[in-house]
């Protein structure tokens, strides 16, 4: 059937524009950029089982492509255009990295929407959505503080961007909530997906006395890893449990499918207007795989903490925030620290034996 | 009995000139029987990937923006390659142009300096790049150490210097802490072509270098020293001619275009320093450079085509949802093609006997 369906397409293509143009009518071109390939299993594999879902709910109204593998440097602008060029009206441009391409072709055809994850910039047509995925690490810690023997978790870091910076914060929040003495060791592996390099990590931290593993990369390597080491590690950005049966303690699975339907819903409707979602636990794009791996009294700890984080009882980033110096930080949202703040860390907290790359 | 590549004792010109011609021929049988495979209709497919790019102005102009730092690149390699000087590392030497070159956008931002930016962003990225050229030659020709292993680690520390800078000295103090430097003024970005198009001044710059090399390589003393070190060094030694010398000024060349194609890449297309600025161009110039027969006209053509690849790649995986790798395996059998027929014109397959075992040293 689908094979059916491209075959119209392309006859309707080269019948000439007369005709396309009827067909493009009837259906919105809704288009995807992603910064990896789309069997990552992890970042740009979440964009895609979202796309698919729209795909399969949307079905006679709307028609989905995308571009993977997209580097974030001087091509991502012509991708973007060339989704802009072959019809399509609304387009998500899926890594951070994609921002000033986005905004640039945005402010070039006023008359497509476009939405940007994970970025700051906005415009009449462009908006930007994110999860607040620092909730998920903070219940991550928590459960690590629990199951870790040496006292010491091992952190894949991708870019040392605000948006990781605060996942590492997050966790050492929970963990210290449990364990005050917990220790992280942090590496750096400046790629958002390599899996090679994904796994020599995953083995340094290990070799390094680390006994549970957390990353903000985009492959299973270090669950694998970790699977076979015989220690613990949190899946990422995808429910990892088939890498790791043994070793998934839980996994921040980004869940963009409910966001993706209601923006198309509203676009559909010609209600669509610009705007900034970031949706943590309660708005179901951050979501928790199930508890595994441990015992009964930390599942129920870690089901605790989800229910207060999603109700609003508990804020991961509640005052007083230590930095590393031990000095609280400014505490701009009153009880917690506000979005800007978060959105914007550049520092690790007390706690954290470090030093943030470039600072 | 064994199988031998034997050189032929007579070379074709005819044949060497259509071989490309069969190349790209065999490579679109190939191309079609491989839809035909991933059920789509392989004409249509064909004529999505490699055709309906060459109709359509803006695609025009969006190969020639993906073409020109090929080129530019990759002329200055076939300067090294002829003379028989392996640089392998254009990606770093195009990453220091960026990073030399972006530096007076990044120390002018928002000093209201005049139209002397531009130009003055151009001759630092040349000279960055030369200048790290300059060091893996510079090992060569006084230490004697494989220029091919020095000047690929050297990118690795381009690489690393540039996130460096982004992250650390040269951050937009605006920008959420982001690794980016700030917005490039006016005066510091290349100026476009055509109204509204990305098609920049560089690609002119690019052609004028095509011409500079043709004359230079067919026309000049300098050209014929190149051409001679590389085809044969004891000639040239006998003829007076330094290949150590000749070492130093094809790095600085290449290492000067590379420099020249990063700079123009930054101020014309991502108008910012950040991590990553290049998807290997100083990789691929290597494949055109060779792609091209180490000529400038040819390659002027072969970055064209790798380009027209990478577009009506994307145009293939948006109209016929094929994925990206498609494209990959597209040019992989691309470059397979082109060497085997270029192999099989210079030489052809004998079938020798075994040769007997040799006993005792003689």
């Amino acid at each position: 059937m689908k094979r059916l369906m491209i075959a119209a397409a392309v006859v309707a293509l080269t019948l000439g524009s007369a005709l396309t143009g009827a067909t493009a009518q009837e259906k919105l071109k809704v288009g995807f950029i992603y910064v990896g390939p789309v069997g990552d299993m992890g970042w740009t594999y979440q964009h895609e089982v979202g796309r698919r879902a729209i795909q399969e709910q949307f079905k006679d109204k709307i028609d989905t492509s995308y571009l993977e593998n997209v580097n974030e440097g001087p091509d991502a602008e012509r991708s973007i255009e060339q989704l802009v060029r072959t019809g399509h009206k609304l387009i998500y441009t899926t890594s951070f990295g994609f921002m000033d391409a986005t905004a640039k072709v945005a402010k070039k055809y006023p008359n497509v929407m476009f939405e940007h994850a994970t970025g700051y910039k906005r415009d009449k047509n462009l908006a930007t959505y994110s999860g607040r995925f620092y909730e998920g690490r903070y219940i991550m810690g928590q459960i690590a503080a629990r199951m870790s023997k040496s006292g010491t978790i091992g952190y894949i870091g991708s870019f040392p961007i605000p948006e990781v910076v605060s996942g590492v914060n997050a966790m050492m929040l929970g963990a210290q909530s449990v364990r005050p003495d917990m220790k992280v060791k942090i590496i750096w592996v400046n790629a958002w997906y390599d899996p090679g390099k994904e796994a020599a990590a995953a083995r340094a931290l290990a070799d390094q006395g680390a006994d549970v593993l957390a990353q903000h990369t985009d492959s299973a390597a270090a669950m694998q890893f970790a699977n076979e080491r015989g220690i613990f590690a949190f899946g990422q950005d995808s429910d990892q449990i088939k890498f790791g049966p043994k070793a998934q303690l839980t996994a921040i699975v980004n869940n963009w499918t409910p966001y993706y339907a209601e923006r198309i819903k509203l676009a559909l409707e010609g209600k669509w207007a610009t705007g900034d979602v970031w949706g943590g636990l309660n708005s179901k794009i951050v979501q928790m795989a199930p508890y595994t791996n441990m015992p009964d009294e930390v599942k129920k700890l870690a089901t605790e903490t989800e229910g207060a984080i999603s109700s609003g009882t508990l804020h991961p980033f509640k005052c007083p925030v230590l930095a590393q110096d031990g000095k609280p930080v400014e505490c701009k949202g009153g009880t917690h620290l506000d979005d800007g703040q978060i959105l914007g860390m550049n520092f690790y907290i007390k706690g954290i034996d470090d030093k943030l790359p470039g600072m | 009995m064994r199988l031998a590549l034997e050189r032929r004792a007579e070379r074709s010109i005819a044949m060497a000139l259509v071989s490309p011609l069969i190349a790209v021929a065999l490579t679109l049988a190939t191309g079609a029987l491989l839809f035909a495979l991933l059920g789509k209709p392989p004409v249509e497919a064909l004529k999505i990937y490699f055709f309906e790019p060459l109709t359509d102005p803006w695609a025009l102009q969006e190969i020639a923006v993906k073409a020109t730092p090929l080129v530019l690149i990759a002329v200055g390699l076939s300067l090294c390659y002829l003379a028989n000087v392996w640089n392998i590392g254009a990606e770093g030497q195009f990453l220091i142009g960026a990073i030399t070159g972006g530096w007076l956008a990044v120390a002018t931002h928002g000093t209201g300096a005049g139209y002397w930016v531009l130009p003055a962003m151009l001759v630092l990225g040349a000279l960055g790049g030369a200048a790290y050229a300059l060091v893996p030659a510079v090992f060569r020709v006084r230490f004697g150490a494989s220029e091919i292993l020095t000047s690929l680690m050297l990118v690795y520390v381009a690489e690393l210097l540039l996130d460096y800078l982004v992250r650390g000295p040269w951050r937009d103090p605006k920008g959420f802490n982001f690794p980016t430097t700030a917005e490039f003024d006016a005066v510091a970005a290349m100026p476009t072509l055509i109204e509204g198009s990305r098609l920049h001044l560089g690609a002119i710059i690019a052609l004028l270098v095509v011409a500079w090399a043709t004359v230079m390589l067919g026309r000049t003393l300098k050209g014929f020293e190149i051409k001679l070190v590389g085809a044969a060094p004891r000639a040239a030694r006998f003829g007076g001619f330094s290949d150590k010398w000749l070492t130093v000024v094809t790095f600085l060349i290449s290492g000067a275009l590379a420099g020249l194609a990063g700079v123009i890449e930054v101020s014309a297309t991502v108008n910012h320093l950040q991590p990553n600025i290049s998807p290997g161009y100083g990789f691929t110039a290597i494949i055109v450079a060779f792609l091209g027969r180490l000529n400038p006209a040819g390659i002027l053509v072969a970055a064209l085509f790798l380009a027209l690849t990478f577009i009506g790649g994307e145009s293939a995986q948006i109209s016929l949802k094929v994925p990206l790798d498609l494209t990959k395996v597209f040019q992989g059998i691309l470059l397979f093609y082109v060497l085997a027929c270029d192999t099989l014109i210079l030489y052809r397959f004998r079938l020798l006997p075994a040769p007997k075992a040799v006993h005792g040293i003689r």
